[in-house]
């Protein structure tokens, strides 16, 4: 398990991906970082969080859209399947290098806070909730697009399906105020990752929430499993 | 079969009843065989006869729908990590990772496989015996096919396992890449148990101690090299160009003792044309063809016997067989 995931982070470092990965991540959220805290005149990093939301739907797919689709399409596939490691650890070793991309370079990203010091006082514990909760958040997508990886051969498709699922974690709950019947709109919110954000912006440390996208995850990197070992079978 | 060497009874591949199907269309129809240690042995067969399908399911890539596949006596579906251990596999297509250097990516390999042998020096083994020496620092995007293949051989021998599998290991190599990988195998064949696919039957007959023909998902024929050799030699047609009239050089060749027919193959280059001769059994008409033609002086400027083609191989076998 190890050597893949060796391999993996090799991957996006001897290709352009992760660079470009970095760069596209350090610039959209320093962007949003200077609307949402600097040029909005508070130090409160929670609306930035919430911007960086949907700036992950375009940004992770990076990462993930390659992990299964390419070791398919170019048949390196089966020099994995018919080595002596199990599905699970094959597919774990690769969510855990797209993980680590994800929260090293969300650690850099920590960089901006410090200017918010000479200028206020931001609040560095609601801070820190908010960051564990981008970092399940990260989590949640990042297997949602290796799901969609082991689904397909294009990179592309799994990059666009990717962004399309996680759009519709995102907005799920967006229009609920356009809904009239409570049963909908408890459904939507209990679906949408979004909702389950709002109590760490308020500065709650929200267990349920923690447990909610821990078990996305779960379930996601569950069913890629399935689909590696039903595709046997097929 | 029956086994002669004391090797044969120590079974390496045991596959029983095994069934692979896609909806209605069968890819694999109830084959069975088995392989003892230290034997080479061919799987020939036209294109989509199952020999990938067979291979991938001994190998764990695919499930099968039914029967079983062991290696080394442990069955794959059952134990897959402790069976794919013993073998080693070059798929059809060699699963090459096109960013990495050969180096980086036997070392790659070498992880993967779990192997515990001194590294360095077991893979500068296999970089000497597959010839990749002087290309180990480079891309392998950056190789010519045949080097890929042989990188893709290498990566099949990476911690020594005694079950060595190849899916058309010398497809799209040049002759003398193809001579060398056959006598490659040749040699893995001394210490390993080797299973090849493919569809050339001199491949087959210059390197398998034993040929099993496989045809539209089911065996044909499980015999010894030899024997099969022996019903591929009975063939004695020869393609001939002579130079001359063709109409009278037809008649004389049909005169001949022996030769059943005569046919022309309509190819021509300046005043020669091609004859396909056939004879029969047991006689040899090459020397009263020359005698013959230079008798009326009639140059024959070439001569050669034809192979049979699989086909015919198959017909011929399944006759054997009856």
């Amino acid at each position: 398990m190890f050597a893949i995931y060796k391999k993996e982070m090799r991957g996006y470092f001897t290709t352009p991906l992760g660079y470009v990965f970095i760069a596209v991540f350090l610039a959209v959220s320093g962007f949003m970082f200077a609307v949402a805290t600097l040029q909005s005149g508070t130090s409160d990093v929670s609306g930035y969080f919430q911007l960086m939301i949907f700036g992950y739907i375009v940004i992770v797919p990076l990462l993930t859209m390659r992990s299964f689709a390419e070791e398919r399409r170019t048949r390196t596939e089966q020099l994995l399947m018919t080595a002596p490691i199990s599905i699970t650890s094959m597919i774990m070793a690769k969510f855990l290098a797209a993980f680590t991309m994800f929260a090293g370079t969300v650690l850099v990203s920590c960089i901006y806070y410090l200017p918010l010091f000479g200028y206020g006082e931001p609040n560095v514990g609601k801070a820190v909730g908010c960051l564990i909760a981008m970092l399940l958040i990260g989590m949640c997508f990042i297997s949602v697009g290796i799901f969609v990886s082991t689904l397909t051969e294009s990179t592309v498709t799994a990059s666009i399906g990717t962004m399309a699922i996680l759009l519709g974690f995102a907005v799920a709950a967006i229009f609920n105020n356009l809904i009239d019947t409570y049963f909908i709109r408890y459904i939507l919110n209990w679906i949408s990752v979004y909702s389950r954000y709002v109590n760490f912006t308020n500065g709650i440390f929200d267990i349920a929430a923690t447990v909610y996208y821990l078990s996305i995850t779960a379930v996601f990197l569950f069913l890629s499993v399935r689909i590696y070992e039903r595709r046997r079978y097929a | 079969m029956t086994e002669t060497s004391e090797e044969m009874s120590i079974r390496m591949i045991e596959i029983n009843n095994l069934v692979k199907n896609y909806g209605t269309k069968f890819a694999v129809d109830d084959i069975s065989f088995k392989v003892g240690k230290g034997e080479i042995v061919g799987f020939l067969g036209p294109n989509g006869a199952g020999k990938s399908t067979t291979m991938n399911i001994l190998t764990g890539y695919l499930s099968s729908t039914s029967g079983e596949a062991k290696v080394g006596g442990i069955d794959i579906l059952e134990n897959p990590n402790e069976a794919k251990k013993l073998i080693g596999f070059l798929p059809e297509q060699p699963p090459l990772y096109i960013d990495m250097t050969v180096n980086e990516y036997l070392n790659f390999v070498y992880e993967i496989k779990g192997c515990k042998l001194n590294r360095e020096r077991h893979i500068a083994e296999i970089r000497q015996v597959t010839k990749i020496e002087d290309v180990k620092n480079r891309l392998i995007k950056n190789l010519s096919k045949g080097y890929k293949q042989r990188v893709g051989i290498a990566q099949a021998l990476v911690g020594n396992p005694p079950v060595i599998i190849f899916d058309e290991p010398t497809v799209g190599l040049d002759p003398k890449q193809i001579i060398e990988i056959r006598n490659l195998i040749r040699n893995l064949g001394q210490s390993h148990t080797v299973i090849l696919s493919t569809h050339i039957l001199s491949e087959v007959q210059s390197v398998c101690d034993r040929i099993i023909i496989i045809n539209e998902g089911k065996i044909i024929a499980d015999e010894r090299t030899e024997n099969i050799t022996r019903v591929v030699e009975e063939n004695r047609r020869y393609s001939l160009k002579i130079c001359g009239p063709q109409r009278e050089i037809q008649n004389l060749l049909q005169e001949i003792p022996g030769v059943i027919s005569v046919e022309l193959t309509g190819e021509r280059e300046l005043d020669s044309y091609t004859y396909i001769v056939e004879a029969e059994k047991g006689v040899d008409i090459r020397k009263p063809v020359f005698y013959v033609l230079s008798e009326k002086n009639y140059p024959m400027i070439g001569m050669e016997p034809l192979g049979m083609n699989l086909e015919e191989v198959f017909i011929k076998i399944m006759d054997m067989g009856r």
